[in-house]
Protein backbone atom coordinates (compact mmCIF):
# COMPACT_ATOMS: atom_id res chain seq x y z
CA UNK A 1 0.00 0.00 0.00
CA UNK A 2 1.36 3.56 -0.47
CA UNK A 3 2.64 5.78 1.81
CA UNK A 4 2.50 9.47 2.33
CA UNK A 5 5.73 11.07 4.30
CA UNK A 6 5.33 14.92 4.62
CA UNK A 7 8.33 17.18 5.56
CA UNK A 8 8.34 20.08 7.20
CA UNK A 9 11.23 22.65 8.00
CA UNK A 10 10.46 25.10 10.72
CA UNK A 11 11.56 27.81 12.55
CA UNK A 12 13.29 25.45 15.14
CA UNK A 13 13.81 21.90 13.64
CA UNK A 14 12.83 19.67 11.50
CA UNK A 15 9.48 17.40 11.75
CA UNK A 16 8.83 14.02 9.34
CA UNK A 17 5.37 13.35 9.31
CA UNK A 18 3.69 9.78 7.72
CA UNK A 19 0.82 8.38 7.16
CA UNK A 20 -0.87 5.19 4.86
CA UNK A 21 -2.60 6.11 1.57
CA UNK A 22 -5.86 6.99 3.99
CA UNK A 23 -4.14 10.04 4.99
CA UNK A 24 -6.15 9.93 8.04
CA UNK A 25 -3.82 9.33 10.96
CA UNK A 26 -0.30 10.71 11.02
CA UNK A 27 2.94 10.11 13.17
CA UNK A 28 5.21 12.95 13.40
CA UNK A 29 9.07 12.49 13.88
CA UNK A 30 10.96 15.07 15.38
CA UNK A 31 12.53 18.05 16.02
CA UNK A 32 15.28 16.83 13.99
CA UNK A 33 18.34 19.63 14.18
CA UNK A 34 16.24 20.90 17.37
CA UNK A 35 16.52 24.61 17.48
CA UNK A 36 17.72 25.16 14.35
CA UNK A 37 15.91 26.61 11.06
CA UNK A 38 15.31 24.26 8.63
CA UNK A 39 14.75 26.37 5.44
CA UNK A 40 13.83 23.59 2.75
CA UNK A 41 14.14 19.55 2.70
CA UNK A 42 13.09 17.44 -0.02
CA UNK A 43 13.61 13.91 -0.89
CA UNK A 44 14.94 12.58 -3.77
CA UNK A 45 12.61 11.10 -6.78
CA UNK A 46 15.60 8.81 -7.86
CA UNK A 47 15.86 7.20 -4.40
CA UNK A 48 13.02 8.81 -2.22
CA UNK A 49 14.89 7.54 1.00
CA UNK A 50 17.94 10.16 -0.02
CA UNK A 51 16.58 13.29 1.77
CA UNK A 52 18.66 16.63 1.97
CA UNK A 53 18.25 19.28 4.28
CA UNK A 54 19.44 22.92 4.47
CA UNK A 55 19.74 23.50 8.02
CA UNK A 56 20.91 27.26 9.62
CA UNK A 57 21.43 29.06 12.23
CA UNK A 58 21.94 33.31 12.51
CA UNK A 59 24.68 32.29 14.82
CA UNK A 60 26.79 29.21 13.53
CA UNK A 61 25.72 29.59 9.40
CA UNK A 62 25.01 26.97 6.94
CA UNK A 63 24.77 22.91 7.56
CA UNK A 64 23.34 20.53 5.15
CA UNK A 65 22.28 16.93 6.34
CA UNK A 66 21.82 14.31 3.91
CA UNK A 67 19.82 11.18 4.95
CA UNK A 68 19.81 8.03 2.60
CA UNK A 69 17.05 6.16 5.05
CA UNK A 70 14.29 8.08 4.67
CA UNK A 71 15.31 10.49 7.52
CA UNK A 72 16.16 7.99 10.71
CA UNK A 73 19.74 8.63 10.80
CA UNK A 74 21.37 12.19 9.06
CA UNK A 75 25.12 12.69 8.18
CA UNK A 76 26.29 16.64 8.09
CA UNK A 77 27.60 16.84 4.11
CA UNK A 78 29.64 19.84 3.15
CA UNK A 79 28.62 23.37 3.76
CA UNK A 80 31.06 25.54 2.11
CA UNK A 81 28.93 27.73 -0.75
CA UNK A 82 31.85 29.83 -2.16
CA UNK A 83 30.81 31.96 -5.18
CA UNK A 84 32.74 31.10 -8.12
CA UNK A 85 35.59 34.19 -8.80
CA UNK A 86 35.47 37.57 -7.03
CA UNK A 87 32.01 38.24 -6.49
CA UNK A 88 31.46 41.66 -7.52
CA UNK A 89 28.49 43.49 -5.94
CA UNK A 90 24.59 44.02 -6.57
CA UNK A 91 22.23 46.42 -5.12
CA UNK A 92 21.59 47.11 -2.03
CA UNK A 93 17.99 48.50 -0.33
CA UNK A 94 19.04 51.84 -0.76
CA UNK A 95 20.49 51.75 -4.40
CA UNK A 96 24.11 51.54 -3.65
CA UNK A 97 26.74 48.43 -4.86
CA UNK A 98 26.88 45.67 -2.06
CA UNK A 99 29.02 42.67 -2.30
CA UNK A 100 27.88 39.48 -2.77
CA UNK A 101 27.74 37.59 0.43
CA UNK A 102 26.41 34.09 1.03
CA UNK A 103 23.90 33.63 4.03
CA UNK A 104 21.90 30.65 3.70
CA UNK A 105 20.37 27.79 1.70
CA UNK A 106 16.78 28.60 1.04
CA UNK A 107 15.92 25.98 -1.95
CA UNK A 108 17.26 22.08 -2.45
CA UNK A 109 15.88 20.97 -5.71
CA UNK A 110 17.04 17.09 -5.85
CA UNK A 111 17.67 15.81 -9.45
CA UNK A 112 14.88 13.79 -10.76
CA UNK A 113 17.16 11.17 -12.05
CA UNK A 114 20.00 11.11 -9.55
CA UNK A 115 20.02 10.73 -5.95
CA UNK A 116 23.89 12.29 -5.72
CA UNK A 117 22.86 15.62 -7.97
CA UNK A 118 21.18 18.58 -6.60
CA UNK A 119 20.92 22.22 -6.79
CA UNK A 120 20.48 24.25 -4.07
CA UNK A 121 19.03 28.05 -4.23
CA UNK A 122 21.14 30.49 -1.86
CA UNK A 123 20.70 33.99 -0.76
CA UNK A 124 22.75 36.19 -1.67
CA UNK A 125 21.10 34.94 -4.63
CA UNK A 126 23.30 32.29 -6.80
CA UNK A 127 22.60 28.61 -7.81
CA UNK A 128 24.73 25.60 -6.97
CA UNK A 129 24.82 22.16 -7.79
CA UNK A 130 26.38 19.07 -6.10
CA UNK A 131 27.03 15.88 -8.11
CA UNK A 132 28.60 13.99 -5.21
CA UNK A 133 25.79 13.86 -2.83
CA UNK A 134 26.21 17.00 -1.16
CA UNK A 135 30.50 16.60 -0.23
CA UNK A 136 30.79 19.56 -2.22
CA UNK A 137 29.01 22.54 -4.18
CA UNK A 138 30.14 24.32 -6.99
CA UNK A 139 28.19 27.57 -8.42
CA UNK A 140 26.45 27.58 -12.15
CA UNK A 141 28.14 31.07 -12.08
CA UNK A 142 26.40 31.91 -15.55
CA UNK A 143 22.76 33.31 -13.56
CA UNK A 144 25.11 35.76 -10.78
CA UNK A 145 27.41 37.20 -13.80
CA UNK A 146 24.09 37.58 -15.89
CA UNK A 147 24.79 41.36 -17.02
CA UNK A 148 21.82 42.37 -15.38
CA UNK A 149 23.40 41.02 -11.85
CA UNK A 150 24.90 43.71 -10.69
CA UNK A 151 21.24 45.62 -10.88
CA UNK A 152 19.41 42.96 -8.33
CA UNK A 153 18.45 43.97 -5.40
CA UNK A 154 16.77 41.91 -2.30
CA UNK A 155 12.95 41.85 -0.82
CA UNK A 156 12.17 42.29 2.11
CA UNK A 157 13.01 38.69 3.15
CA UNK A 158 17.11 39.02 1.33
CA UNK A 159 18.23 38.69 -1.61
CA UNK A 160 16.99 34.85 -2.14
CA UNK A 161 16.87 32.52 -4.49
CA UNK A 162 14.14 30.63 -3.67
CA UNK A 163 12.07 28.48 -6.64
CA UNK A 164 14.17 25.58 -8.82
CA UNK A 165 11.97 23.96 -11.21
CA UNK A 166 14.05 21.40 -13.44
CA UNK A 167 11.68 20.49 -16.74
CA UNK A 168 11.13 16.52 -16.77
CA UNK A 169 11.48 16.70 -20.71
CA UNK A 170 14.63 18.71 -21.11
CA UNK A 171 17.43 18.25 -18.73
CA UNK A 172 18.62 20.65 -19.72
CA UNK A 173 16.03 23.37 -18.92
CA UNK A 174 16.11 24.71 -15.36
CA UNK A 175 13.60 27.80 -14.75
CA UNK A 176 14.74 29.78 -11.12
CA UNK A 177 13.11 32.66 -9.13
CA UNK A 178 15.02 34.86 -7.10
CA UNK A 179 13.01 37.77 -5.00
CA UNK A 180 13.67 40.50 -6.10
CA UNK A 181 15.18 40.08 -9.86
CA UNK A 182 12.42 37.96 -11.39
CA UNK A 183 13.05 34.46 -12.99
CA UNK A 184 15.53 33.21 -15.33
CA UNK A 185 15.31 30.61 -17.09
CA UNK A 186 18.39 28.20 -18.68
CA UNK A 187 18.15 25.96 -22.02
CA UNK A 188 21.74 24.42 -21.53
CA UNK A 189 22.00 23.01 -18.00
CA UNK A 190 22.80 26.15 -16.39
CA UNK A 191 25.93 27.30 -18.29
CA UNK A 192 24.00 30.83 -19.56
CA UNK A 193 20.47 31.93 -18.03
CA UNK A 194 17.87 34.50 -19.32
CA UNK A 195 15.50 36.83 -17.01
CA UNK A 196 11.83 35.47 -18.55
CA UNK A 197 10.05 38.47 -16.67
CA UNK A 198 7.73 40.08 -19.94
CA UNK A 199 4.55 40.22 -19.04
CA UNK A 200 5.59 40.84 -15.34
CA UNK A 201 3.96 44.98 -14.21
CA UNK A 202 5.11 45.96 -10.86
CA UNK A 203 4.35 49.42 -9.71
CA UNK A 204 6.48 49.33 -6.76
CA UNK A 205 9.81 49.71 -9.15
CA UNK A 206 10.71 52.50 -10.88
CA UNK A 207 10.18 50.89 -14.79
CA UNK A 208 6.99 48.30 -13.80
CA UNK A 209 8.07 46.66 -17.06
CA UNK A 210 11.70 46.33 -16.53
CA UNK A 211 13.51 43.22 -17.98
CA UNK A 212 14.82 42.52 -14.01
CA UNK A 213 13.36 43.66 -10.67
CA UNK A 214 10.51 41.75 -10.11
CA UNK A 215 9.48 40.41 -6.41
CA UNK A 216 8.48 36.63 -7.58
CA UNK A 217 7.23 34.77 -4.69
CA UNK A 218 7.11 31.24 -6.21
CA UNK A 219 6.62 29.18 -9.48
CA UNK A 220 4.55 25.84 -10.19
CA UNK A 221 4.64 23.68 -13.19
CA UNK A 222 2.58 20.30 -13.62
CA UNK A 223 5.22 17.60 -15.29
CA UNK A 224 3.71 16.90 -17.86
CA UNK A 225 3.37 20.34 -19.16
CA UNK A 226 6.60 21.70 -18.21
CA UNK A 227 6.07 25.05 -20.45
CA UNK A 228 2.94 25.89 -18.61
CA UNK A 229 4.31 27.94 -15.85
CA UNK A 230 2.38 29.31 -13.21
CA UNK A 231 3.62 32.58 -10.83
CA UNK A 232 3.06 33.83 -7.55
CA UNK A 233 4.42 37.53 -7.72
CA UNK A 234 3.99 39.98 -4.74
CA UNK A 235 1.27 40.95 -6.48
CA UNK A 236 -0.29 39.22 -9.28
CA UNK A 237 -0.76 35.70 -10.17
CA UNK A 238 0.47 34.85 -13.43
CA UNK A 239 0.39 32.35 -15.97
CA UNK A 240 2.99 31.48 -18.96
CA UNK A 241 2.10 29.21 -22.05
CA UNK A 242 5.39 29.32 -23.62
CA UNK A 243 8.70 27.93 -20.56
CA UNK A 244 7.70 32.37 -19.62
CA UNK A 245 8.89 33.92 -22.57
CA UNK A 246 5.50 35.90 -21.78
CA UNK A 247 3.23 36.20 -18.98
CA UNK A 248 -0.34 36.89 -18.44
CA UNK A 249 -2.35 38.21 -15.27
CA UNK A 250 -4.72 35.25 -14.07
CA UNK A 251 -6.00 36.80 -11.00
CA UNK A 252 -9.25 36.78 -12.13
CA UNK A 253 -11.96 36.83 -9.20
CA UNK A 254 -9.77 36.67 -6.86
CA UNK A 255 -10.26 38.27 -3.11
CA UNK A 256 -6.59 39.71 -2.99
CA UNK A 257 -3.99 38.58 -5.42
CA UNK A 258 -1.03 38.89 -2.43
CA UNK A 259 0.10 35.44 -1.60
CA UNK A 260 3.40 33.20 -1.18
CA UNK A 261 2.89 29.45 -2.57
CA UNK A 262 0.96 28.14 -5.64
CA UNK A 263 1.04 24.80 -6.52
CA UNK A 264 -0.85 22.40 -9.58
CA UNK A 265 -2.99 19.49 -8.74
CA UNK A 266 -0.75 16.23 -9.46
CA UNK A 267 -3.28 14.96 -12.17
CA UNK A 268 -4.94 18.05 -13.31
CA UNK A 269 -2.52 20.32 -15.14
CA UNK A 270 -5.17 22.98 -15.34
CA UNK A 271 -5.71 22.51 -11.63
CA UNK A 272 -3.72 25.34 -9.41
CA UNK A 273 -4.04 26.21 -5.74
CA UNK A 274 -2.82 29.60 -4.06
CA UNK A 275 -3.75 31.49 -0.39
CA UNK A 276 -4.76 34.75 -0.79
CA UNK A 277 -2.90 37.14 1.64
CA UNK A 278 -4.14 40.73 2.66
CA UNK A 279 -1.57 43.00 1.46
CA UNK A 280 2.21 42.84 1.40
CA UNK A 281 2.02 45.23 4.46
CA UNK A 282 -0.58 42.88 6.25
CA UNK A 283 0.78 39.46 5.84
CA UNK A 284 -2.10 37.45 6.38
CA UNK A 285 -5.65 35.90 5.60
CA UNK A 286 -8.30 38.42 4.41
CA UNK A 287 -11.01 38.49 7.14
CA UNK A 288 -9.46 35.90 9.59
CA UNK A 289 -10.58 33.23 7.29
CA UNK A 290 -7.95 30.98 5.96
CA UNK A 291 -8.46 30.23 2.65
CA UNK A 292 -6.88 28.36 -0.40
CA UNK A 293 -8.60 28.87 -3.62
CA UNK A 294 -8.64 26.63 -6.43
CA UNK A 295 -8.89 27.50 -9.91
CA UNK A 296 -9.85 24.49 -12.39
CA UNK A 297 -9.37 26.48 -15.62
CA UNK A 298 -5.67 27.22 -14.99
CA UNK A 299 -6.35 30.60 -13.58
CA UNK A 300 -9.14 33.94 -13.55
CA UNK A 301 -11.68 31.66 -11.95
CA UNK A 302 -10.79 30.82 -8.27
CA UNK A 303 -13.56 28.96 -5.85
CA UNK A 304 -12.59 29.40 -1.90
CA UNK A 305 -11.69 26.10 -0.18
CA UNK A 306 -13.02 26.75 3.42
CA UNK A 307 -14.21 23.22 4.73
CA UNK A 308 -11.47 22.60 7.72
CA UNK A 309 -10.14 25.61 7.93
CA UNK A 310 -10.12 28.19 10.21
CA UNK A 311 -12.90 30.55 9.24
CA UNK A 312 -12.93 33.66 11.73
CA UNK A 313 -10.09 35.39 13.82
CA UNK A 314 -7.27 33.24 11.96
CA UNK A 315 -3.66 35.52 11.33
CA UNK A 316 -1.16 33.36 10.40
CA UNK A 317 0.87 33.61 7.03
CA UNK A 318 1.57 30.78 4.73
CA UNK A 319 5.25 31.45 3.55
CA UNK A 320 6.60 30.22 -0.37
CA UNK A 321 8.33 27.03 0.31
CA UNK A 322 5.06 25.77 2.60
CA UNK A 323 2.87 24.15 -0.11
CA UNK A 324 2.97 20.95 -1.73
CA UNK A 325 1.28 18.20 -3.05
CA UNK A 326 1.48 14.49 -3.31
CA UNK A 327 0.53 11.84 -5.82
CA UNK A 328 -1.96 9.66 -4.91
CA UNK A 329 -4.81 8.41 -6.99
CA UNK A 330 -6.92 11.31 -4.70
CA UNK A 331 -4.25 14.27 -4.99
CA UNK A 332 -3.32 15.27 -1.51
CA UNK A 333 -2.86 18.75 -0.79
CA UNK A 334 -0.47 20.35 2.39
CA UNK A 335 0.17 23.52 3.63
CA UNK A 336 1.98 24.53 6.50
CA UNK A 337 1.43 28.28 8.26
CA UNK A 338 3.68 30.67 10.69
CA UNK A 339 1.15 29.28 13.45
CA UNK A 340 2.92 26.30 13.19
CA UNK A 341 -0.26 24.28 11.77
CA UNK A 342 0.39 21.61 9.02
CA UNK A 343 -3.25 21.38 7.17
CA UNK A 344 -4.04 18.57 4.46
CA UNK A 345 -6.71 17.88 2.20
CA UNK A 346 -6.70 14.01 0.43
CA UNK A 347 -9.62 15.58 -1.78
CA UNK A 348 -7.76 18.06 -3.90
CA UNK A 349 -8.78 20.79 -1.28
CA UNK A 350 -12.70 19.86 -0.97
CA UNK A 351 -11.90 19.18 2.58
CA UNK A 352 -8.92 20.14 5.13
CA UNK A 353 -7.53 18.76 8.38
CA UNK A 354 -4.64 19.79 10.60
CA UNK A 355 -2.34 16.81 10.92
CA UNK A 356 -0.33 18.92 13.15
CA UNK A 357 -1.06 21.94 15.39
CA UNK A 358 1.45 23.26 17.32
CA UNK A 359 5.12 22.99 15.93
CA UNK A 360 6.86 26.12 15.85
CA UNK A 361 7.06 28.62 12.42
CA UNK A 362 6.56 26.24 9.51
CA UNK A 363 8.88 27.70 6.81
CA UNK A 364 8.85 24.64 3.86
CA UNK A 365 6.73 21.77 2.98
CA UNK A 366 7.39 18.84 0.87
CA UNK A 367 5.55 15.75 -0.17
CA UNK A 368 6.86 11.78 -0.83
CA UNK A 369 4.10 9.30 -2.56
CA UNK A 370 5.92 6.51 -1.44
CA UNK A 371 5.04 2.78 -2.77
CA UNK B 1 45.51 18.37 26.46
CA UNK B 2 43.17 21.49 25.71
CA UNK B 3 40.11 21.76 27.50
CA UNK B 4 37.27 22.97 24.90
CA UNK B 5 33.81 24.20 26.12
CA UNK B 6 31.31 24.35 23.05
CA UNK B 7 27.88 25.83 23.06
CA UNK B 8 24.93 23.39 22.67
CA UNK B 9 24.21 23.44 19.18
CA UNK B 10 28.02 22.74 18.23
CA UNK B 11 27.79 19.69 20.71
CA UNK B 12 24.56 18.40 18.94
CA UNK B 13 26.30 19.04 15.32
CA UNK B 14 29.50 17.09 16.54
CA UNK B 15 28.04 14.62 18.21
CA UNK B 16 29.74 15.41 21.44
CA UNK B 17 29.36 16.72 25.78
CA UNK B 18 30.12 20.02 26.81
CA UNK B 19 33.42 19.87 26.70
CA UNK B 20 35.95 18.29 24.18
CA UNK B 21 39.96 17.30 24.88
CA UNK B 22 42.41 18.29 21.31
CA UNK B 23 46.15 17.91 21.25
CA UNK B 24 47.13 21.51 20.00
CA UNK B 25 50.85 21.65 18.51
CA UNK B 26 52.72 24.33 18.95
CA UNK B 27 51.70 27.54 20.68
CA UNK B 28 48.46 27.40 21.87
CA UNK B 29 46.48 30.29 19.98
CA UNK B 30 43.11 31.07 19.46
CA UNK B 31 44.03 30.12 15.61
CA UNK B 32 45.28 26.74 16.65
CA UNK B 33 42.86 25.42 18.57
CA UNK B 34 40.27 26.30 16.07
CA UNK B 35 42.59 24.52 13.72
CA UNK B 36 42.78 22.02 15.77
CA UNK B 37 39.21 21.43 16.38
CA UNK B 38 38.08 21.37 13.37
CA UNK B 39 40.27 18.83 12.18
CA UNK B 40 39.22 16.74 15.05
CA UNK B 41 35.14 17.82 14.08
CA UNK B 42 35.08 18.64 10.47
CA UNK B 43 31.15 19.41 10.87
CA UNK B 44 32.18 22.25 12.95
CA UNK B 45 33.88 23.77 9.98
CA UNK B 46 32.33 27.35 9.29
CA UNK B 47 30.10 27.30 12.17
CA UNK B 48 32.76 29.34 14.46
CA UNK B 49 34.68 31.30 12.02
CA UNK B 50 34.17 31.99 8.18
CA UNK B 51 35.58 29.28 5.94
CA UNK B 52 37.75 31.46 3.44
CA UNK B 53 38.60 34.25 5.72
CA UNK B 54 38.92 32.70 8.95
CA UNK B 55 36.92 35.94 10.55
CA UNK B 56 35.10 34.95 13.88
CA UNK B 57 31.57 34.52 13.37
CA UNK B 58 29.52 37.89 14.61
CA UNK B 59 27.63 36.55 17.26
CA UNK B 60 30.03 33.62 18.53
CA UNK B 61 32.38 34.69 21.19
CA UNK B 62 35.81 33.79 22.91
CA UNK B 63 36.43 33.45 26.57
CA UNK B 64 39.63 32.24 28.37
CA UNK B 65 40.33 32.50 32.15
CA UNK B 66 37.25 34.90 32.27
CA UNK B 67 38.42 37.38 30.37
CA UNK B 68 36.32 37.85 26.94
CA UNK B 69 39.12 37.48 23.64
CA UNK B 70 36.91 37.47 20.71
CA UNK B 71 38.96 40.69 19.73
CA UNK B 72 42.38 39.28 20.25
CA UNK B 73 44.44 38.90 17.24
CA UNK B 74 44.07 35.31 16.86
CA UNK B 75 47.70 34.34 16.92
CA UNK B 76 48.34 36.22 20.50
CA UNK B 77 49.18 32.86 23.06
CA UNK B 78 46.58 31.76 25.28
CA UNK B 79 46.79 32.35 28.87
CA UNK B 80 49.15 29.16 30.19
CA UNK B 81 46.24 27.72 32.43
CA UNK B 82 44.71 27.14 29.42
CA UNK B 83 47.85 26.01 27.52
CA UNK B 84 48.23 23.50 30.37
CA UNK B 85 45.02 22.16 30.39
CA UNK B 86 44.01 23.71 33.77
CA UNK B 87 41.43 25.78 32.33
CA UNK B 88 39.04 25.05 28.86
CA UNK B 89 38.69 27.45 26.12
CA UNK B 90 34.66 28.66 26.19
CA UNK B 91 33.51 29.08 22.50
CA UNK B 92 30.24 30.98 23.57
CA UNK B 93 26.99 31.52 21.09
CA UNK B 94 26.04 35.12 21.30
CA UNK B 95 22.76 35.66 24.18
CA UNK B 96 20.48 37.08 21.34
CA UNK B 97 17.32 36.39 19.26
CA UNK B 98 14.44 34.40 19.64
Amino acid sequence: MSKVRVLVGTRKGAFILTSDGKRQNWEVSGPHFGGWEIYHMKGSPADPNRIYVSQTSGWFGQQIQRSSDGGKTWEAVENKFAYSGTPGTHLWYDGTPHPWEFKRVWHMEPSLTDPDTVYAGVEDAAIFKTADGGKSWEELPGLRTHATGNKWQPGAGGMCLHTILLDPKDPNRIFIAISAAGAFRTDDGGKTWKPINRGLHSQYIPNPTAEVGHCVHRIAMHRSKPNVLFMQKHWDVMRSDDGGDNWREVSGDLPTDFGFPIDVHAHEPETVYVVPIKSDSEHYPPDGKLRVYRSKSGGNEWEPLTKGLPQQDCYVNILRDAMAVDSMDSCGIYFGTTGGQVYASADSGDTWAPIVRDLPAVLSVEVQTLK
Amino acid sequence: MIRVVLPHHLRTLAGVGREVQIEVPGTVTQRSILDALEASFPTLRGTIRDHDSAQRRPLVRFFACEEDWSNEAPDKPLPDAVAFGREPFFIVGAIAGG
